[in-house]
């Protein structure tokens, strides 16, 4: 019997699984598609648009052959997902560096800014939400509980791009504390990761506290109760585990969101990323370059979506085989 | 929340009303202020009296330029929220629409496209539509629209099965009708609730997107390009990127709260709790009974919470290995008395007794570390929802040796073979890797043994198990209780075993507390309970059990009557309005309980009235 047992719940993990693989493909396609017809919606000749009005109409058609524009949109397609899978991301029309030289010097210093300020996000809001339950559970300190509420609320409203704009005017411009701009050393990674944080940590403290507060309802907490175990044990132990579930796939979204929104917040403090290498792109037209990058983000909002999926499954294996 | 309700719908509504005012009437007002270059020598000014937030580049008043702003930004993200509605409407209402195999690919891309987040979205679509105004517009519109098709696709499929909407279908309504006609009007409210949000969500987007640069563009300006503006020169004049993002942040909050306080005003209203009374201390009263015999004293118990009392002064006491049933309907606060005594009530109800001792030990004045040891060891709980009672993240064998660890101070190791003897002493098979499970492996049965046998991990010398066996089938009941039994001959631990079934109560306990309206009405000696009992709810209770000679497929007599509230309990005996010997004295006095009862007419009842006899 245990061995059925068990069959059955690695099976039940292969379904998960493939299952999950299947999703990731079709929307790695759903992606690569996507940018591409991006290209190619735009109205117009983005040759031209990019080389100017002026330029003559030979450079512009040389131009149009060399990048395969007048090719058939399959063949095209085609090209592409084969220069996509050969790691051939094209030429940047303004630099003329390659577009994969471009995004190898820019990725890191995203990528840094989203995982530190998720880590602080984490970090602030899953004791400040714990606490704040157990301050406030069964009705207690209503004044506490409206504080808390009314401030997370406004900090989720207010976007990264405005907190980072108040931070330098508090820390940079009023104290004079912190670096304000650019890459410079470690100080001055501190306004543009609370700039991304405080927003999705203010959102995670609240799902925190009131999923805590549920659990602390629950009857396996009054068990454990009954065994009278020290509170940090009780609150640490049993309560915790049992409300980070919904906390990780709220973290999870947000983290998707904290991906795009370092665009913003890179752009307030002059981050050599690839968000403010994206706007700048946009608004010179080299199309090369948006793609990649918008690929690039897109990947990462899908690795972060499995890697939320997958933590999921491992917290509450039940719903994992319930599913399948 | 409903004292929330008022001061957030009303803030909500004010600032909205004063954002949308702005609106309208700022450009007429102040447009000629805000575009005049008042004179060249006015340049970057700081906060002065005549221009309240400084003056920008051009020497233009920044004040102004934000109020005349409104209009404009208000306007884009409205219509952007407007366009992602449709779209999502439009998307979302695909199955219905364009008929089931489409519609599940309309609906399988929504599901893609809700993963990615709206920002990327809209710099994608920003990408395809130009840089300006009007391509911000769509870009924001349709990044919103997958999260919207997604809802309205969610609300769709609850309200398309019913049978108003499959008649109109057979009758030949048109698809687009049916949606507009049938199906809208009962997915509404959320939709307005989600879209006031978006609207808000919108109003932050576009203030990112301006910027940007990727948004309007110059000479006309909404708050993002302010913003933008004013950022360049943060060091030399911060109020003008402050000003805008004050406006920003809260035409966004309006927009927010409005759709929050929407949301609330048509959910339902949660009665919670208000006031919170403190614990009243009391001076100990001498206790006169102090047998060593006793494991169990309470007098005078009582459990409140504001507004109500459900247990109003309960007294008993358990001696060293007795067995102790307390039945009672529930809402009778026979739970309530137990979680009392395990010193379970949380905040904010509130424990009183004259009398509350476990083992000697006055367990009134809060727990002392050495208390909570006493209760950790000593005292053995079972609850009734096994299936809800284990922590279902921590294998079975680590719950069990938990206690261990902390009041018996054994290592890992050991508590853990302690816990697999435990609950080879409860008779759970394969105890060894049954340990190792977590509670979702184990069949009700085997979770309440587990739970049993956690009881047993220190040494108990009371048993206090609520409805054991009642989320159980009659079987698995019959091992339980026998189990109990059994764990109380080998431990000698008393037992209190509290139940809805005077039965299952007759099986174990030599004594039964019967329990109404939150007192003891009898006491009574299992033995005696089917010639002696006394009281009529007594007399009801077993002229309500199923015996040999009844028909099973009749239906249970019921105790005719409504339970009593706790809420409101009346001056006299509680029992009055079901009972058939009530009259005046009982309507106007409580009887005491005395000599095992408390009725004021038990010498009457003795022959037991009732359906059946
Ligand atoms: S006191 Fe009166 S009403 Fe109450 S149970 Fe006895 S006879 Fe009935």
């Amino acid at each position: 019997m245990a061995t059925a047992v068990r069959a059955m719940t690695d099976n039940a993990w292969a379904r998960f699984a493939a299952r999950r693989l299947l999703r990731l493909l079709l929307s790695i396609w759903v992606l690569l598609t996507a940018a591409f017809l991006m290209i190619h919606l735009i109205p117009g000749d983005p040759v031209r648009a990019a080389l100017g009005v002026t330029a003559p109409a030979e450079l512009v058609n040389a131009r149009r052959e060399q990048l395969g524009l007048n090719d058939p949109l399959w063949t095209q397609y085609g090209h592409y997902l084969a220069d996509l899978f050969s790691g051939r991301l094209g030429v940047s029309t303004i630099s003329g560096l390659p577009v994969s030289q471009v995004i190898a010097d820019r990725y890191p210093a995203t990528l840094e800014l989203a995982v530190y300020a998720f880590l602080v996000a984490v970090a602030l809001s899953v004791p400040l939400g714990l606490t704040m339950a157990v301050l406030t559970r069964t009705g207690r300190r209503r004044r506490l509980e409206l504080g808390f509420t009314s401030t997370s609320v406004f900090l989720g409203t207010v976007p990264e791009f405005l907190v980072g704009a108040f931070l330098v005017y508090v820390f940079g411009v009023r104290l004079g504390l912190a670096p304000i701009a650019g890459w410079a050393g470690p100080d001055s990674y501190v306004l543009p990761v609370l700039a991304l944080a405080i927003g999705p940590a203010a959102v995670l403290a609240r799902i925190t506290r009131v999923e805590t507060l549920a659990v602390l309802e629950a009857d396996f907490i009054r068990t454990a109760r009954a065994k009278r175990l020290p509170d940090r044990r009780l609150y640490l132990r049993h309560a915790l585990p049992n409300s980070l579930t919904a906390t990780v796939t709220v973290a999870g979204l947000l983290l998707g969101g904290l991906v795009a929104a370092t665009v913003l917040v890179e752009n307030v403090f002059a981050w050599p990323g690839l968000g403010s290498t994206i706007v700048s792109s946009i608004l010179a037209k080299d199309y090369p370059v948006v793609q990649a990058i918008v690929l690039v983000y897109g990947l990462g909002v899908l690795l972060v979506n499995l890697v939320v999926d997958v933590g999921l499954a491992l917290l509450d294996p039940r719903s994992t085989i319930r599913e399948s | 929340m409903p004292r929330l309700r008022t001061p957030l719908g009303g803030t909500a509504a004010v600032l909205l009303v004063a954002v949308l005012a702005t609106a309208v009437l700022a450009p007429p007002l102040w447009g000629e202020k805000a575009a005049a270059a008042a004179d060249t020598a006015n340049i970057l000014q700081g906060a002065s009296a005549a221009h309240w937030a400084g003056t920008d580049g051009l020497g233009r008043d920044i004040f102004f330029r934000v109020l005349v702003a409104t209009r404009l930004s208000v306007l884009l993200a409205l219509l952007a929220t407007g366009l992602g509605v449709l779209t999502g409407l439009l998307l979302g209402a695909a199955p219905l629409l364009v008929g089931a195999r489409v519609g599940r690919l309309v609906t399988a891309a929504v599901n893609i496209a809700v993963a990615f987040p709206g920002l990327l979205l809209a710099l994608s679509f920003a990408v395809v539509f130009g840089v300006g105004g009007t391509g911000a517009v769509l870009a924001i519109g349709f990044a919103i629209a997958p999260a919207f098709a997604r809802l309205t696709g969610t609300l769709v499929a609850t309200v398309a099965e019913r049978d108003y909407i499959a008649a109109a279908r057979i009758a030949g309504v048109g698809r687009l009708r049916i949606l507009v006609r049938h199906v809208l009007p009962n997915i509404g409210e959320p939709l307005v609730v989600n879209a006031t949000v978006a609207a808000g969500g919108s109003l932050l987007a576009f203030a990112g997107l301006s910027y940007l640069g990727l948004g309007v563009q110059a000479p006309a300006y909404d708050w993002g390009r302010l913003l933008g503006e004013g950022l360049n020169s943060l060091y030399m004049h911060p109020l003008a990127a402050l000003v805008p993002g004050g406006a920003v942040v809260l035409a966004g909050l309006a927009l927010n709260l409005t759709g929050e306080a929407v949301a609330r005003g048509i959910g339902q209203t949660t009665p919670l709790f208000t006031a919170v009374r403190r614990r009243r201390p009391e001076a100990p009263l001498p206790s006169n009974q102090d047998s060593a015999d006793v494991v169990l004293a309470v007098e005078g118990l009582h459990v409140s919470f504001p507004g109500v009392t459900p247990v109003r002064g309960v007294s008993f006491t358990v001696r060293r290995g007795e067995a102790v049933g307390v039945v009672g309907e529930s809402g009778s606060g026979k739970s309530l008395t137990a979680l009392a005594i395990a010193q379970l009530i949380e905040e904010p109800g509130q424990v009183r007794a004259e009398r509350l001792e476990f083992a000697g030990e006055d367990l009134r004045h809060g727990p002392s570390r050495a208390q909570r040891r006493l209760l950790g060891t000593s005292l053995a709980m079972v609850f009734q929802d096994p299936m809800t009672s284990f922590n279902p993240t921590q294998r079975i064998g680590r719950q069990l040796a938990e206690p261990a660890r902390a009041h018996q101070g054994l290592s890992r190791r050991r508590a853990f073979d302690r816990a697999v003897d435990r609950l080879r002493a409860v008779r759970l098979p394969a105890p060894e890797r049954r340990a190792h499970q977590f509670p979702h492996e184990f069949s009700g049965g085997m979770r309440q043994r587990a739970m049993i046998g956690m009881g047993l991990m220190g040494t108990p010398m009371l048993i206090l198990a609520d409805e054991p066996t009642t989320a159980l089938d009659v079987t698995v009941q019959r091992q339980v209780l026998a189990l109990l039994e059994d764990v109380r001959a080998t431990t000698a631990a008393a037992l209190v075993l509290i139940s809805h079934d005077i039965t299952v109560v007759g099986q174990v306990c030599e004594r039964v507390l019967v329990m109404y309206a939150g007192r003891i009405v009898e006491d009574v000696a299992t033995a005696e309970l089917s010639t002696a009992a006394r009281h009529p709810y007594t007399q009801a209770l077993l002229a309500a059990v199923p015996h040999l000679g009844t028909d099973r497929d009749r239906p249970l007599t019921v105790i005719p009557g409504r339970p009593a509230d706790p809420g409101d309990t009346p001056v006299g005996c509680a029992f009055a309005p079901r009972c058939a010997y009530a009259d005046d004295l009982c309507r106007r006095a409580d009887p005491p309980l005395e000599g095992g009862v408390a009725c004021w007419h038990a010498d009457r009842t003795v022959a037991p009235p009732g359906p059946g006899g």
